[in-house]
Order: structure tokens, then C-alpha cells, then sequence
């Protein structure tokens, strides 16, 4: 009887250990594909598409809610957003926006959302849990870019037509200060320890780097390729790492991912990726890091710590944004 | 009683610090003649407002900017009717306003221009496509926004070698403008390695452009028209007069293309342009104009556009500050066709892509791939620096 319990202990044990070794550490990506209007799903292990999502028209942003579970994807011509679900990996639910969602971000607790308007020059407040607008703030021209800031008290939004980042406070929801900024901004990021917000401007062709608390821009980083175009140059995405040492620009039809210096705000190598390169995320572990080639209908995957692109994945038609699960 | 009138001067001088503490109002004039240019096509029909209204537009993007930079701007429209005294106009409209925006012939350009030199103002060419203005005609206080006939010309040309379209037949009406495209087309053609194996002119012999039933006679005459052609693959047709080319389509002898005025069209805008950004731009402007955005409006809004950026960076709203930040080598300006518009110092054109389109859709944008240029891709369009016979003072 002992024996037989033994034994028995001992294939139960077994057979844990067996499934704890079964590789938990596949991450998922979800790309939101403009023009096919779905969502492709991304399988670290495999590197490849497991699934395809059908979402509603023109999805462009796209970021998984704080606790990991659910995906919202910004389907613009249907003017909302629409709710994945990441364990079914299927639209549950939708979510007001205001007209013509683009980009959004959400704060750190996950219960507010803001959305940016580009055909009304607005950022819509949308409470999460309530599921319904609370507010909103007029801005300048288009807006499209939204960042908040690493203590939540700061939301910027880049308004593409106007060159401008406007601050907004958000516990008072007023503008507190605009930067203007070369033409055409599209992104805006901060540091990891708020120390610096970056915002690429796709027409001038730079990316400017602002301090936070004096509201100036202190550095202006310029891209050089040899034997392309300076119009083709066009940054969008922008992803730092952790350290802030390293940072990473998706430069749009010059095909590339700029590597650059995150202290000395220069360029250090250039990642030749596929076509139309806008937006990018990170694997959680930061070891490798997605892009997407909206020209090229795929996904370039970066190791981070070779710098070097290893594979590519086919993916729907005009990829634009793209999110893991930071966990 | 002195007092009292000290008291309230007192007041008025406070008040007017008060006032000075509003926005700085930057004013931009529109300066166009009155009435539109029939067009053939009834859906191609301009209205009233072709043009102004992309300035109207533009003067509410600047403001939502101006919001955040206490700049303000406002426009004023003045119409002319033939036998008006264009230099007289442009002066009076230059006493309120630091900019004009112009849609006027080339002479009256000129007349506008001379006017006004040795002032500050600075007159910015929304509407004429010739060449001679930005060649020997050149002014130093303006700033073509418009496209040149050559940039068009050769926009096309490149496209239609590319497509290796190369044999043209080049049909061509009797007007003088119709004669300046076929120059531009002819210069085109040699410079990117075309031929026109034949030439053939459209004589304008007068009559009504519209009738109620003319089309079943327009059917029989085009094929005559194009009969017993020479090989060839496009039939190219100069009718900026609008007189003839729209009828050519589909009835041709052989059956080929169209291009030039009709067909194949290059523009600097069309309403059916989605890509880079440019859907929101559409939107905008059908909101506040219910109605599509032409050329002419696309070209009124990026010349209001030009102020608006050059103001908000330079935080004036003077003409000479802003004249200057213009015409900085850094300058630019984005409007919606993927890449940064900047000016040629040589003659301040701006410089632009050109979309090729079909009334529906934009089939092509120029310069076309394959193209090259070692200072900018968008001077293998139009008249080079190397070419120019402008000499700016």
C-alpha cells in the first residue's frame, strides 16, 4: 500500500514536473491590419500568425488593457473600439470613442482611456469600467500621437497638422503647455523614468526630444542614410527600452528601424526591415522587439541585444500597430 | 471736470493695454477674379468659391493652432470684374493685410506684383501655371504655390514612360494656353524619351458648349477627328481652353488612352486623393464647404498653410519675419502627398509631387520611381535650377 502511494506520489510529481516544463513563455502579439480589417495573432514560439481576428473597419491603434485580458483595438471608420478577448482571442465587446478613433493609451490603473479624433480635432475621455465617455479635450489639427506620462499626471497628444505636443494636465483635463515641433508629429513616448519625451515628426523627418518639466525641446535627433532620399526618412514608432540606454525608430517608407543612443540622442546603426515601417512593440522580457512593414504586409522580428532583424512574418494587409502583454 | 476727463483717458489707456493683450491678427487677402471657367464635363464644374474656400479652410487650421500661440488670423476676399484695376486692388487690399493669396492670370499677377514691390507685402500664386512667371518673369515678392505647366508636362510624361507609353499623338487646340501645353508637353516628351509621331490641331470654330442632344454628333466626329493615325499608344491632348478634349475618351479612332487635359490629368489635388494623411484633409474640408476639394482649393490652403507655419515658428505675424523664415533652406511644409514640400531658391516654387488622375481615382503619383536627381527627386519636375532663366533680386 506505502509502495503503491509511492508510486503513485511519484507519477503525480512526474507528471507536474512534466507540465511545468511545458514552455509557458510564448508571448502573443496582436497586429492590427488597416486595410484587411482584422487582427493577426503572433506566436513568439512559433514565430508565426496563429490566428487571423476579424474587427471592424480601419483598425489602426491597438494596446492590450493593464491586466493583460483584453485587447482594444481603435476601428476608426466604424468611429470605435473594439474589446478582445485575450483568452478566446475574439471580439467581446465594444466601446464608445468618439468619431474616427486613431491612437489611444490608457493610465496605469486601466480605468481611464484616451482617444484621439483626427477628423475633430479632439482627445475623447472615455471611462473604462463605466464604459462610457466622460469628457473631452479640444486640441490642434489632427490629433493622432497619445502618451502619458510614467506618474500619470501628464497627457501629451501630438497634433499632426498643427506641430504641436500639447500637455494636459489630467486631473484638470486643460492643455498646461504646447511644444511645437518639426512637421507632421505622429508618436510621442517618454523615457521609462520620465526624464524625456520623445515625439517623431514624419514630415521634418526628425525626432525631438523634450524635457518634461521645462517643457522645451533640449535635442533634436536627425537620421542620415547615404544614398536614400532625405524625404523618404519619414520617422513614425518609437519603443525604449527599459534602461532608457537604447532606443528604437521605425523611419516609414526609408524602410528601416533607427538604433539610437538613448543618452547621446545618436543614431548608432540602421535595421534594414520591410517596407513602410511605423510601429513597434515589445516582447515583455525585452528580447526582442516587432515591427510592422505596412508596405510589405509583414512583421520584422529585432533581437534587441544583437541589434540584428531574424525573421519576418507574413501577416494582413497594411499592418499598422501592434501590442504584447506585458507580463 | 478735468478730473474726470483725466479719469477717463486713464481708463482708455487701460482698456487699450487690455485690448493689447489679445491675440496678434495676422490678416491674409484673396485676390481673384470673379466668375468661374466653364468646364465640358458638367460634374467638373467649378464653384463660386473654387479656391477660397481651401483658404477658408486653411484660416481655421491656423487658428486652432493660433489658439495656443495667441495669433489669430482672418481673410479677405476681393473679386475683380474684367476692366478692374488689378494694381489698384492689390495695393488697397496689401494696406490691411501683410499677405495676399492670388488667383489671377499671369499678367494681372504681374500688375498685383509690380504694385506692390518695395513694400512688405508678400503675394503668394495660388492660380497660374505659367512657366514665364518663375522664368524671365520672376518676382522677388512672390511665391508660387501652384504647380508650373512644366511640372505637369513632365509629371506626366514620366508616367507615361514608365508605363512605356512612349508614342504620342499630339492633339492640340487653337487657343494660346492650349499652344503653352503643348510646349510644355513637347519639352516633356524629349526630356524623358518620348515621341510624338504625329500633331494634329483642334481648331476652336465657336458654337454653344452645351446642347441637348450634340453628343450623337461629337460621336461621329472624334473618330474622324483621329482617323488614319500613325502608330501609337497615347493620344496626348493640349485643350486647356476646354474646348475638345474631354469628348475624346473612349472615342477614338484606335482604340488608345487619353491623356493632357482629358483621361490621364495631372494636378497638384484631387478630391479622390486618401493616401498619406489625406482623408482627414478631405473630411475637414467637405465639412466646412459641402463640397469636394479641388486644385485650386488645395493649392489656396497650403499657400494659407505656408503663413501658418512660418507665424507659429517665428511667433510674428509680420510679413517681412515670415517672408524670411520662408525662404529658409530648412524650410518646409507638409500637405499631404507623403514628403515635405519645400521652395526652390532660385524662383521660390514650391516644389511637389503631382498626382496623375482619372476623375476617380488617383492612378499614379510623380516623380516616378527610376527618376533621379542629385539634389531633390521633385526637381525632375518642371524647369531645373541648372535651366532657369529667372534671376531673382
Amino acid at each position: 500500500m506505502w509502495r503503491r502511494c509511492l508510486r503513485s506520489g511519484m507519477a503525480a510529481w512526474l507528471a507536474a514536473g512534466l507540465s511545468a516544463a511545458t514552455p509557458a513563455s510564448a508571448f502573443i502579439a496582436y497586429v492590427s491590419n488597416e486595410k484587411s480589417n482584422t487582427v493577426s495573432v503572433i506566436d513568439t514560439d512559433k514565430w508565426s500568425v496563429t490566428k487571423t481576428i476579424k474587427v471592424g473597419q480601419r483598425p489602426r491603434g491597438i494596446e492590450f488593457t493593464r491586466d493583460s485580458k483584453f485587447v482594444l483595438v481603435a476601428v476608426g471608420d466604424d468611429d470605435k473600439i473594439e474589446v478582445i478577448d485575450a483568452a478566446t482571442q475574439q471580439v467581446v465587446d465594444s466601446l464608445p470613442s468618439g468619431p474616427d478613433p486613431e491612437l489611444f493609451t490608457q493610465d496605469a490603473a486601466g480605468k481611464t482611456l484616451y482617444v484621439a479624433n483626427e477628423n475633430d480635432n479632439t482627445v475623447t475621455i472615455i471611462d473604462l469600467e463605466k464604459r462610457v465617455r466622460i469628457g473631452d479635450i479640444q486640441v490642434g489639427v489632427e490629433p493622432e500621437g497619445m502618451a502619458l506620462s510614467p506618474d500619470g499626471k501628464i497627457l501629451i497628444n501630438t497634433s499632426e497638422t498643427t506641430n504641436m505636443a500639447h500637455f494636459i494636465d489630467t486631473a484638470t483635463r486643460q492643455i498646461v503647455a504646447n511644444v511645437l515641433v518639426d512637421a507632421r508629429p505622429r508618436f510621442a513616448e517618454f523615457k521609462p523614468d520620465g526624464s524625456e519625451l520623445w515625439v517623431s515628426s514624419e514630415i521634418g523627418g526628425t525626432v525631438s526630444v523634450i524635457d518634461p518639466v521645462k517643457r522645451t525641446v533640449t535635442d533634436k535627433i536627425t537620421f542620415n542614410i547615404p544614398g536614400l532620399r532625405r524625404e523618404a526618412i519619414q520617422p513614425v514608432g518609437i519603443g525604449i527600452t527599459k534602461d532608457g540606454k537604447t532606443a528604437f525608430i521605425a523611419l516609414g517608407p526609408a524602410n528601416r528601424i533607427a538604433v539610437v543612443d538613448g543618452t547621446s540622442h545618436t543614431v548608432t546603426k540602421y535595421l534594414l526591415v520591410g517596407q513602410r515601417v511605423w510601429h513597434m512593440a515589445f516582447t515583455p522580457d525585452q528580447k526582442y522587439l516587432l515591427v510592422t512593414n505596412g508596405v510589405s504586409n509583414d512583421v520584422s522580428v529585432i533581437d534587441v541585444a544583437a541589434q540584428k532583424v531574424i525573421k519576418t512574418i507574413q501577416v494582413g494587409e497594411l499592418p499598422w500597430g501592434i501590442t504584447m502583454a506585458q507580463q | 471736470m478735468v478730473r474726470w476727463l483725466v479719469g477717463a483717458i486713464g481708463l482708455s489707456v487701460v482698456a487699450t493695454h487690455a485690448l493689447a493683450a489679445g491675440p496678434v491678427e495676422i490678416g491674409i487677402g484673396y485676390l481673384g477674379y470673379a466668375g468661374v471657367k466653364s468646364k465640358l464635363s458638367l460634374v467638373e464644374q467649378p464653384s463660386e468659391n473654387d479656391g477660397i474656400a481651401g483658404a477658408r479652410l486653411a484660416i481655421e487650421d491656423n487658428n486652432t493652432t493660433g489658439k495656443f500661440l495667441n495669433q489669430h488670423f482672418t481673410l479677405e476676399e476681393v473679386r475683380l470684374k474684367e476692366g478692374d484695376d488689378v494694381a489698384q486692388a492689390a495695393v488697397a487690399l496689401a494696406g490691411r493685410n501683410g499677405f495676399i493669396i492670388a488667383d489671377l492670370p499671369a499678367d494681372a499677377l504681374l500688375k498685383a506684383a509690380d504694385a506692390l514691390r518695395g513694400g512688405e507685402t508678400v503675394l503668394l500664386n495660388a492660380g497660374s501655371i505659367d512657366d514665364r512667371l518663375r522664368e524671365q518673369d520672376c518676382r522677388g515678392n512672390v511665391i508660387h504655390v501652384a504647380p508650373t505647366r512644366s511640372m505637369l508636362a513632365d509629371a506626366l510624361a514620366q508616367y507615361l514612360v514608365w508605363k512605356q507609353w512612349k508614342r504620342w499623338m499630339l492633339v492640340v487646340g487653337s487657343h494660346d494656353q492650349d499652344k503653352l501645353y503643348a510646349d510644355a508637353l513637347r519639352r516633356a516628351a524629349a526630356r524623358f524619351g518620348a515621341k510624338i509621331v504625329q500633331e494634329r490641331v483642334f481648331e476652336d470654330t465657336g458654337g454653344a458648349r452645351r446642347t441637348d442632344s450634340g453628343v450623337t454628333q461629337i460621336q461621329r466626329q472624334m473618330p474622324v477627328l483621329t482617323q488614319q493615325a500613325p502608330a501609337y499608344d497615347v493620344l496626348v491632348a493640349a485643350d486647356e481652353s476646354e474646348v475638345f478634349a474631354s469628348y475624346l475618351p473612349y472615342r477614338t479612332w484606335d482604340p488608345r488612352p487619353v491623356a493632357g487635359s482629358a483621361g490621364l490629368v495631372p494636378t497638384s489635388w484631387d478630391a479622390a486623393q486618401d493616401q498619406w494623411g489625406a482623408i482627414q484633409m478631405q473630411n475637414r474640408f467637405i465639412k466646412l464647404n459641402s463640397r469636394r476639394m479641388t486644385a485650386l482649393d488645395m493649392q489656396a490652403w497650403t499657400a494659407a498653410r505656408m503663413i501658418g507655419e512660418a507665424t507659429s515658428r517665428t511667433n510674428s505675424g509680420e510679413p517681412k519675419p515670415v517672408f524670411d523664415f520662408l525662404k529658409r533652406p530648412d524650410f518646409s511644409v507638409a500637405a499631404f502627398k507623403g514628403q515635405r514640400l519645400t521652395l526652390r531658391d532660385w524662383n521660390l516654387q514650391l516644389r511637389q509631387p503631382i498626382l496623375l488622375v482619372d476623375g476617380r481615382m488617383v492612378v499614379s503619383v510623380s516623380p516616378q520611381e527610376g527618376f533621379l536627381h542629385q539634389v531633390s527627386e521633385l526637381d525632375t519636375l518642371g524647369v531645373d535650377r541648372p535651366e532657369t532663366r529667372c534671376k531673382l533680386h
